[in-house]
């Protein structure tokens, strides 16, 4: 500042040029230090191959389709249905008085056990096709009766399990497209449960008896459920009279369907106006786990692991690079106020590598899922708006991890420690909660207070209150909203700047 | 060669950073095995698993330390300089890294053998009907498991050794490393097809290599327990020539 200055300046003008200035030195020692351009090439890079063999190397060529609901989504429609035609409007009645359900506890080991939504009940159903739009009411395994409908909607009615002790009466009708679903505890005192505009049922529906059982989930995994269902007092008003009751599975083979266990099979039989029905399968919307041909967009972008060392690496090089080549003396020297000189290198950096992140995620996903549907995989479909907030917020995961390697580099001065202590805080926790049999709570501990928690931004999955599954990270559910669990990860990148800084401005450099 | 030998060993001996990383690996292998082994769900019949492979498992973590501690080495004295005055003592530079290797080999075989037989110890103690079966140094796949992973340890360290001296700089060796033994892995999870699947888990160093740490349903495995440590022992062995390599071709 050796020109001559004839009026008062404002300080903060003087300030912002000089913060500019720094600004500008930081990227372009960024931009002409080529081992890190390749660095932040070999980022995005990663993510598009990762997707590329994530794509090409899937085989579910030859499975069978998923069924896809009303709403669009993929749904699991499989369950014993015992059925026969109603035309126009009607109603139908019957009592529950047993709900018993048996799980696998090893090959050939049948065992008596709680499916918490093992259902049986009424239903009133387009057709006996997979996806078809239905009401239904329904006594579950401990979640007392509930009606449902389209796979997504439920609602809670009269609480308790059934017994021959505790009988449900159930009763639905249907005017026009408006269905009603009734309970009563016997017989006589009804309760509305719900009411429920179900568009597409047809002029005839079919209507009847159902039992549905989905696996059962424990120990990280799932295994096919069966349960047996005692029916009676059925009537049905209007309809075809003189019709018989047709028993069958739906969607007997459908991939979002477990199974029956080994050597029991659904059935039903009919004495004395009781039925007992026996059945496997769920109605309700899919989730990872009961759809193992499918994949979202968090396995096609794996390729962030790989970028997620990359820009580690890139980011703790770019300060302890300065201490090793005792460029940091000039770079102190030239710009006197050491919070800027951070504060500068944290903003080139953070924005090289979104921008990197970004054209790697946005490359990487329509070209991982062209490949993976071209082979048969189903993805499950999300929102332009999501997968935007799927690619971006990939890429703010890096950028930001970069800061956080950044700053801890500054903390170190030394690049083995900072990379090793980064890799180990955002590394560490990835690979177990990659391991299936981790424990439900201590992966989504891992996932709620380390910086992993900042992958939710990548989760396009949603859980279902009324469908058990396993929601862990294994398979793509985190604990935190997407912008909540990066907010962790950004968390302990400023706080780890903020020590930086304090740091940077103690020390000698 | 003695003379290196002596050399190397001092220099590793009078620094702190490897002793405080090998007990490190000692701890957090120990660690995570032993919360392997309690969180697993153990009936009369069987843990549903391999108990074996299960309390070695800490050796996922293990290995990233034993890995940082290889690329120290060589990378720190890049990094200080110190690698001149290294060559300048010990001019036949095979010479100076063969005796680096030898070191590095011998620490890692020590740390890795306490590390190891601290996990089996943990997983006897946390299981304490079935450790004797499963976990007894007497039986067979049992004693190839422990030695194996012992072994594997060696190699990991070996096969960063080599990386570091090619790449010279320790943060992109140890991210290269810790690159190359984890995506794999994750890799797999994600791939549906099982073609790919075995193929990548039978040449990716650390899947094929803890491979031998399989003591049941060896037949269902992508690779057998030790021509999968020969998998990751041909890693090392490439990685060690090209680090060698370059280290007597290029100026210090």
């Amino acid at each position: 500042m050796t020109s001559t200055v004839t009026r008062h300046r404002p300080s903060p003008k003087a300030g912002r040029y000089g913060f500019l200035q720094v600004l500008h030195a930081e990227w372009t020692k960024f931009r002409t230090a080529l081992g890190w351009v390749i660095g932040m090439m070999v980022a995005a890079l990663m993510v598009v191959l990762f997707a590329v063999l994530a794509g090409v190397s899937s085989n579910q060529k030859g499975s069978s389709p998923v069924p896809i609901g009303p709403g669009g989504g993929p749904v699991t429609d499989s369950f014993y249905f015992v059925h026969q035609p109603l035309a126009g409007n009607g109603s139908i009645s019957v009592s529950v008085s047993a709900l018993k359900s048996s799980i696998p506890k090893g090959p050939g080991d049948l065992r008596p056990g709680i499916v918490p939504w093992a259902k049986a009940g009424l239903i009133i159903k387009q057709s006996t096709r997979q996806g078809s739009p239905y009401a239904a009411i329904m006594a579950t395994g401990s979640h007392g009766v509930r009606m449902q409908d389209n796979y997504v909607n439920d609602t809670a009615g009269l609480p308790d399990p059934v017994s021959t002790a505790s009988v449900r009466w159930l009763r639905l009708d249907r005017s026009g497209d408006t269905i009603t679903g009734h309970a009563s505890a016997d017989g006589t005192h009804w309760t509305k449960v719900g009411t429920t505009r179900v568009s597409g049922l047809g002029p005839t529906a079919q209507v009847g008896l159902f039992v549905a059982s989905p696996a059962a989930v424990g120990g990280g995994g799932t295994a096919g459920s069966v349960s047996t269902a005692t029916f009676g007092d059925l009537r049905i008003q209007g309809g075809l009279a003189g019709s018989t009751w047709t028993g069958g599975q739906v969607g007997a083979e459908s991939p979002s369907f477990a199974g029956y266990p080994e050597s029991t099979s659904g059935s039903f039989t009919e004495s004395n106006g009781r039925f007992t029905v026996t059945g496997a399968g769920d109605m309700a919307p899919a989730v990872r786990d009961s759809l193992p041909t499918g994949a979202h967009l968090r396995e096609i972008l794996t390729g962030t692991f790989a970028a997620l060392i990359a820009v580690i690496v890139v980011g703790a090089l770019f300060i302890t690079a300065e201490y090793r080549n005792k460029m940091i003396h000039l770079t102190l020297a030239a710009s006197p106020r050491r919070s800027r000189v951070l504060v500068a290198k944290a903003i080139v950096l953070w924005a090289v590598t979104f921008v990197a992140g970004s054209v790697g995620a946005i490359c990487a996903t329509p070209l991982g899922e062209r490949l993976a549907r071209r082979n048969g995989v189903y993805i499950f479909p999300v929102s332009s708006l999501t997968e935007l907030r799927v690619a971006l917020g990939t890429a703010a995961l890096l950028a930001t991890a970069s800061v956080l390697a950044l700053s801890v580099g500054a903390i170190f001065r030394h690049s083995a420690g900072a990379v090793t202590t980064v890799i180990v805080a955002i590394v560490l926790p990835y690979i177990l909660i990659a391991i299936p049999f981790i424990p439900a709570g201590v992966s989504k501990g891992l996932a709620t207070v380390t910086p992993v928690a900042a992958f939710a931004v990548q989760q396009t999955l949603v859980p279902y209150d009324h469908v058990a599954s396993n929601y862990t990270p294994y398979y793509g559910y985190y604990p935190l909203a997407p912008w909540a669990g990066f907010a962790v990860l950004a968390g302990y990148a400023l706080v780890s700047l903020a020590v930086a800084t304090v740091l940077l401005n103690r020390r000698d450099a | 060669m003695r003379v290196a030998l002596h050399a190397e060993w001092t220099k590793i001996r009078t620094v702190p950073s490897p002793l405080w990383l090998l007990v490190g690996t000692v701890a957090a292998t120990v660690a995570l095995s032993a919360g392997a082994t309690s969180v697993v769900n153990c009936t009369a019949s069987g843990c549903g698993g391999d108990t074996t492979k299960l309390s070695l498992m800490g050796v996922y973590i293990g290995q990233a330390l034993v890995a940082i501690l290889a690329v120290l080495i060589v990378s720190g004295e890049y990094g200080s300089g110190m690698i001149r005055t290294t060559l300048a003592a010990v001019p036949r530079r095979a010479i100076a890294f063969a005796a680096k290797a030898i070191t590095l080999t011998g620490v890692v075989a020590v740390g890795g053998t306490v590390a190891v037989l601290g996990s089996v110890l943990a997983g006897r103690l946390v299981l304490p009907d079935l450790g004797d079966q499963a976990l007894s140094l007497t039986n067979g796949p049992a004693m190839r498991a422990v030695v194996g992973t012992v072994l594997y340890l060696i190699l990991i360290a070996l096969l960063s050794l080599g990386i570091a001296t090619a790449m010279r700089d320790s943060a992109t060796s140890i991210g290269i490393v810790l690159g190359l033994l984890y995506i794999v892995p994750i890799l797999v999870q994600t791939i549906s097809d099982p073609y790919w699947q075995r193929l990548l888990q039978k040449i990716a160093p650390m899947s094929a290599g803890l491979a031998v740490q399989a003591t049941t349903d060896l037949h269902s495995l992508p690779i057998s327990p030790w021509a999968g440590l020969g998998v990751t022992a041909a890693w090392a062995i490439a990685a060690l020539s090209v680090g060698g390599l370059l280290l007597r071709m290029r100026d210090a």
